[in-house]
C-alpha cells in the first residue's frame, strides 16, 4: 500500500478546487439554513443556475463571461421567487420538500432530450470557459508548485479564483450577520412570530436569505463548471446537495468557520476513504480471518457507507459540528 | 391604596373618563385608542370570538379575563393581524386595521407579547432587545453590508436598550443568551423588547403565567408603569388579585362574546361573570371565593 501516495492527495483535497466549491455551495446555504433557519434541500438547483447561466451564454447568446455570471444572477432570482412566494409563508418543512423536488426538476428539465438544442441533455454544455482561461495570467500547460501541492497553470488559475471568492463571500457573510440584518434573520430562525409582533417583515427576510444565499451557491456551480470546461446535469444532483449538508453540519452550522473548514474536512475525508480503500483492494479483494470485506468495484458505494456511518458518528457524539458551540446547543428546546 | 399614588396627567384623565362610564358589555369610552366593531371568528363549527362592540380606554390598563376557551388570545390574535377574523372591522388610533397585515401593526404602535414566552433564545438578552427597534438602517441587507451606515444609529438603540434593561433589572443578564433566562425573566424580556418599539398599546397575553409571586409584584408595577409613562395596556390574566390590583376597566370575555364590563369593584360583583367562571347557582362573588 502507498501511505504517501494516500496522504498526498488527502492533502492536496483539503485545497483543492472541490473543496472550494463545497466550500462556496456552503456558505450560502449556512446563510438560508444556518442562520435563518430555511430548511433548503435544493441548493444543487441555485448551484445549476450559475453553471448553466454560465454554459448558455457563450454557447447560444455569444456573449462573454460577464453576462453569464449576470444571466445565473437573474435564473437564481427568478428560482428563489419560484420555490419562495409559495412556501415561505408556510412552516419550514413545506419549504424543504418544495426545495428537494425543485432541484430534481431543474436537473430532469436541462437533460431532457426536448430541450437538448437549449441544455445539451445529458452531454452538457462544453467549450464555453475559453474566456475564462484567457484570463489566467499562468500558462496552462506548466506544472507549478511542489507535490502534494502542484497543479497545471488552469488548475491553479481555478483555484485562485474559486478560494478568492471563499475568502471574499465568508467576509460578506460574517458582515451580514454581524449587522442588524443578520440579527433579524437569526431571530426568525429562534421564532417568527415574535419577530412578527416586533415589526419585521419575516417573509421578506426569508425570501432575501434564500436568494443570497442561492447567489453564493451559484458562484459555486460556476467555479465547478468552469474548472471541468463543461456543465454536466448529473454533476446537480440530490447527492451533491446533501454531501454539501453534510459538510456544513460538520463544520458546525451558523458558523463562518463553520462553513469553509467543514467543507474541507469533508472532502478530505472522503478523498482519503477512497484513496485508502482502493490501495486496499488495487491487487486481490480484501480479507479478514479469510472472509472477503470488500473488493475493487466495491470501494464506490462502501465509501458512500463509510460517510453515512461517519455522519452518524458526528451527530451522536458532536452534533454541534467542529466549531459549533456546546452551549448554543444545549439552549434547544428549553 | 390608590389615593397615594401619583398618576400622570393622562392616567388621571382616563381613570376619571372611566369613573363615569356605564359598566355595561360592550358601552362606548370618551376616548377610545382601540375600537373592534362586529369582530367574529369561527373555527369550523365553532364561534371563537364573536365580539359585537368594545373599545379600550387611551391611557388606561384595561384586563380583559375570562374561563378558559372563551376566545381571549384569539381576540389579541385577530386585534394584531395574527389571524384574520370572517368579518367585522377594528382600528387602532382612527386607522382602520382590517388590511394590516402583522407586521405592520408594530410599526403603528401597537405591540403585543406572547402567552408562551417567545424569547429568542440563541440571541442574548442584549440582542433580543435591539431586535425590538424599529427603522433601523442595518436591517437592510445593502445597509449591513457596510457597518459605518447603521453604527451611529446602532448604538443610540443599544443605549435605549441598555436603560430599559436596568428599568426591567435585566442588567447583568445582558449578554448572556436569552435561553439561560428563567420564566419570570424571560417574561420581562418580552415586555421590555416590546417596549423598544415604542408602542403607544401594549398588549400583553398572560403576563403572570409561571412567574413566582415576589415576580409578580414588580411585574405589576412594571404594568402601572407603562401606563404612567403614556401607555394604554390591554392584558389578558387569570390571576384576579392582579387583576383587582392594577386594572382601571376590566373586559369579560366568555364563549367568544364580551359578557361584562366595568371597573374591578363592579366586575368581582357580577353575577353574569360569576356564572361564567363557575356555573350557576354560586353565591359567593369571584374574590370570596378566591380568599376562601
Amino acid at each position: 500500500m502507498d501511505i504517501i501516495k494516500i496522504l498526498e492527495n488527502t492533502i492536496s483535497a483539503f485545497f483543492g478546487i472541490d473543496a472550494a466549491y463545497f466550500a462556496l455551495a456552503a456558505i450560502g446555504l449556512n446563510i438560508q439554513f444556518g442562520y435563518t433557519g430555511l430548511l433548503n434541500f435544493g441548493q444543487s438547483a441555485f448551484m445549476a443556475c450559475g453553471a448553466y447561466g454560465l454554459g448558455m451564454t457563450s454557447q447560444y447568446f455569444g456573449v462573454g463571461m460577464w453576462w453569464g455570471i449576470l444571466i445565473g444572477l437573474a435564473l437564481v432570482i427568478i428560482l428563489g421567487l419560484l420555490v419562495g412566494i409559495p412556501t415561505l409563508r408556510l412552516r419550514a418543512d413545506y419549504l424543504a420538500i418544495v426545495t428537494i423536488a425543485t432541484a430534481e426538476i431543474v436537473r430532469l428539465v436541462v437533460r431532457s432530450v426536448r430541450f437538448k438544442e437549449y441544455f445539451g441533455g445529458s452531454d452538457g454544455i462544453n467549450s464555453f470557459s475559453s474566456s475564462f482561461r484567457d484570463l489566467s495570467p499562468f500558462d496552462p500547460g506548466a506544472q507549478y508548485g511542489v507535490r502534494p501541492f502542484q497543479y497545471s497553470g488552469y488548475s491553479l488559475w481555478t483555484m485562485i479564483v474559486g478560494w478568492s471568492l471563499v475568502i471574499i463571500f465568508s467576509f460578506l457573510v460574517y458582515l451580514l450577520m454581524k449587522s442588524p440584518w443578520g440579527r433579524v434573520v437569526k431571530a426568525i430562525r429562534e421564532d417568527e412570530d415574535a419577530v412578527r409582533s416586533l415589526g419585521k417583515n419575516v417573509y421578506s427576510y426569508k425570501m432575501q436569505s434564500l436568494i443570497i444565499g442561492g447567489v453564493v451557491g451559484m458562484f459555486s456551480g460556476m467555479i465547478f463548471a468552469l474548472d471541468r470546461g463543461s456543465v454536466q446535469p448529473d454533476n446537480y444532483s440530490r447527492d451533491v446537495t446533501f454531501y454539501v449538508l453534510t459538510a456544513l453540519v460538520l463544520g458546525g452550522v451558523a458558523r463562518v468557520s463553520g462553513s469553509v473548514i467543514g467543507p474541507m474536512m469533508f472532502w478530505g475525508l472522503y478523498v482519503f476513504s477512497d484513496n485508502f480503500l482502493r490501495e486496499l483492494t488495487k491487487d486481490r479483494p480484501f480479507e479478514m480471518f479469510g472472509i472477503g470485506i470488500i473488493q475493487k468495484s466495491q470501494v464506490g458505494p462502501v465509501n458512500y457507507m463509510l460517510i453515512g456511518l461517519g455522519l452518524m458518528l458526528l451527530m451522536t457524539f458532536r452534533p454541534q459540528g467542529i466549531f459549533g458551540s456546546k452551549e448554543e446547543m444545549a439552549l434547544d428546546g428549553r | 391604596m390608590d389615593a397615594e399614588r401619583t398618576y400622570t396627567e393622562l392616567a388621571q384623565r382616563a381613570r376619571a373618563a372611566l369613573a363615569s362610564v356605564n359598566a355595561s358589555p360592550g358601552v362606548a369610552k370618551p376616548d377610545p385608542i382601540l375600537l373592534a366593531e362586529n369582530v367574529r371568528r369561527n373555527f369550523g363549527g365553532v364561534t371563537a370570538v364573536d365580539v359585537q362592540h368594545l373599545e379600550v380606554q387611551r391611557g388606561s390598563i384595561t384586563a380583559l379575563i375570562g374561563p378558559n376557551g372563551a376566545g381571549k388570545t384569539t381576540l389579541f390574535n385577530l386585534l394584531t393581524g395574527f389571524d384574520t377574523p370572517d368579518n367585522g372591522e377594528w382600528m387602532f388610533d382612527s386607522k382602520n386595521l382590517k388590511k394590516v397585515v402583522a407586521h405592520k401593526t408594530a410599526s403603528l404602535g401597537m405591540v403585543r407579547t406572547f402567552q408562551l414566552t417567545k424569547s429568542l433564545t440563541k440571541l442574548s438578552v442584549i440582542e433580543n432587545m435591539k431586535l425590538g427597534a424599529t427603522h433601523q438602517m442595518g436591517e437592510k441587507w445593502w445597509n449591513g453590508l457596510l457597518p459605518f451606515r447603521y453604527r451611529k444609529q446602532e448604538s443610540m438603540i443599544e443605549r435605549r436598550a441598555d436603560e430599559l434593561l436596568k428599568r426591567f433589572k435585566l442588567d447583568h443578564m445582558r449578554d448572556q443568551y436569552a435561553g439561560t433566562l428563567s420564566g419570570g425573566q424571560r417574561k420581562l424580556l418580552e415586555m421590555a423588547r416590546a417596549l423598544m418599539t415604542n408602542p403607544r398599546l401594549v398588549m400583553l397575553d398572560e403576563p403572570m403565567a409561571g412567574v413566582n409571586p415576589a415576580l409578580k409584584q414588580s411585574l405589576n408595577e412594571h404594568i402601572r408603569g407603562l401606563r404612567d409613562d403614556g401607555m394604554t395596556v390591554l392584558f389578558v390574566e387569570h390571576d384576579m388579585d392582579m387583576v383587582h390590583d392594577i386594572s382601571d376597566w376590566v373586559v369579560v370575555m366568555a364563549e367568544g362574546r364580551i359578557i361584562a364590563e366595568g371597573t374591578p369593584e363592579q366586575i368581582s360583583s357580577n353575577p353574569a361573570v360569576i356564572e361564567a367562571y363557575l356555573g350557576t347557582h354560586q353565591g359567593k362573588s369571584l374574590l370570596e371565593e378566591e380568599n376562601a
